[in-house]
């Protein structure tokens, strides 16, 4: 390789190699946030034997996240989901979700997740366990989190998680539709 | 009882392929009007899964009923019919039979074409490959009237075949009905 090609690729991988977010101190991030539903994505996948599964995302949700000065493992997140948002992208298959087969959104407006406790995994991840309520069901599960980026007044963090749809009266189609959800989301907090 | 047809009647085979086909096929029509007339959308979508299931079964027996019908012969039919009689059993038995193809050939056709993609495991044990059909509304919707067309015109004509079963039993009274109940018999040595 020519010396010019291995200089470009060295400037490549400096400038071009995702960073990890600057860590704030607790002190700095310590304050109360809300959800800008606007910045944040809330997208779910359910895979399906031999077929194209479903892709799908929240439209509404709001939610707000407090973080203690002391402790970062007191921090409260609160996050509320309005079913009657969900998109695929296929009108039929957004009908399907919202019809009593899945989220049933005649009668269940909203589903939250109130966490219980939050344990910090590293510098900039953490796992959040809390109750999910849907369906008129509770249940514990977990999400991973992780700061994607942090500016003085606002956060933005990744989370991942599965849920078991079948614990919330969603079983409709499994085996051939998995019933795990894998949920991927983009969250940006604001202080308020 | 003997398996393979006579001359004269039909053999065990043929007569349990025929009453599973039937019942299996009134099952099915079942199957069909009341997944597309259901409130509940989780109940059509389980009702949908086991008619492409059992839609892949009468295909599957069908398939076989028409391998054993061309390796076998065809019972006569009894003497006292008339000729248009004879006539039109032949041409609804012909209708049926093609019927029975395309029917379930149709329904595959339109779950390949559905934008919606919703794979087929048959009765939860393996997996149906969609065919090579154009993915769209129009194409699906087109597949769907063929469908339910060729679904209406079974009905009508297995309805027209029962009811000519019946006429023959029990008021012509020949035994057009009995040797689709009754097998060959064996001859004894």
């Amino acid at each position: 390789m020519m010396p010019t090609r291995i200089i470009a690729l060295v400037i490549f991988l400096l400038l071009g190699a995702p960073s990890r977010a600057q860590v704030p101190s607790l002190s700095e991030a310590a304050g109360r946030y809300s959800l800008v539903a606007d910045h944040s994505s809330l997208a779910f996948t359910v895979s399906a034997v031999g077929g194209p599964g479903i892709e799908g995302r929240f439209m509404r949700f709001d939610g707000n996240i407090d973080i203690p000065m002391d402790d970062m493992e007191r921090a409260r997140v609160m996050i509320t989901i309005y079913p009657e948002s969900v998109t695929t992208g296929q009108e039929r298959i957004d009908n399907f979700l919202k019809s009593d087969a899945v989220f049933d959104t005649a009668n269940e407006k909203a589903i939250t997740f109130v966490s219980t406790h939050v344990t910090r995994t590293g510098e900039d991840t953490a796992v959040i366990e809390g109750n999910l309520t849907a369906r008129g069901r509770t249940f514990g599960e977990t999400f991973n989190v992780q700061l994607a980026e942090f500016r003085g007044t606002e956060i933005r963090l990744h989370v991942e998680g599965q849920v078991y749809r079948s614990r919330y009266g969603m079983d409709v189609g499994t085996p051939l539709y998995s019933n795990v959800v894998d949920f991927d989301m983009d969250l940006a907090v604001v202080r308020r | 009882m003997k398996l393979r047809n006579s001359a004269e009647r039909y053999g065990l085979v043929a007569i349990v392929l025929h009453w599973a086909i039937a019942v299996l096929a009134f099952g099915q029509i079942g199957l069909g009007l009341t997944m597309m007339r259901v409130e509940s959308q989780r109940l059509a979508f389980d009702l949908i899964q086991w008619h492409k299931s059992t839609g892949f079964l009468i295909f599957g027996l069908f398939a076989l009923r028409l391998a054993w019908r061309l390796a076998n012969p065809l019972p006569r039919q009894p003497a006292s019919l008339r000729p248009w009689e004879r006539r039109l059993a032949a041409v609804v038995h012909r209708l049926l039979y093609a019927l029975f193809l395309a029917l379930p050939f149709s329904g595959w056709t339109l779950v390949s074409a559905s934008v919606l993609g919703i794979p087929t495991l048959v009765f939860g044990l393996f997996l149906l490959p969609h065919l090579p059909v154009e993915i769209s509304e129009p194409n699906e919707n087109f597949w769907r009237f063929v469908h339910h067309l060729l679904a209406y015109a079974a009905i009508a004509l297995i309805a027209g075949h029962a009811l000519a079963a019946l006429r023959h039993h029990f008021i012509l009274r020949d035994e057009t009905l009995k040797r689709m109940l009754h097998p060959v018999r064996r001859t004894k040595p």
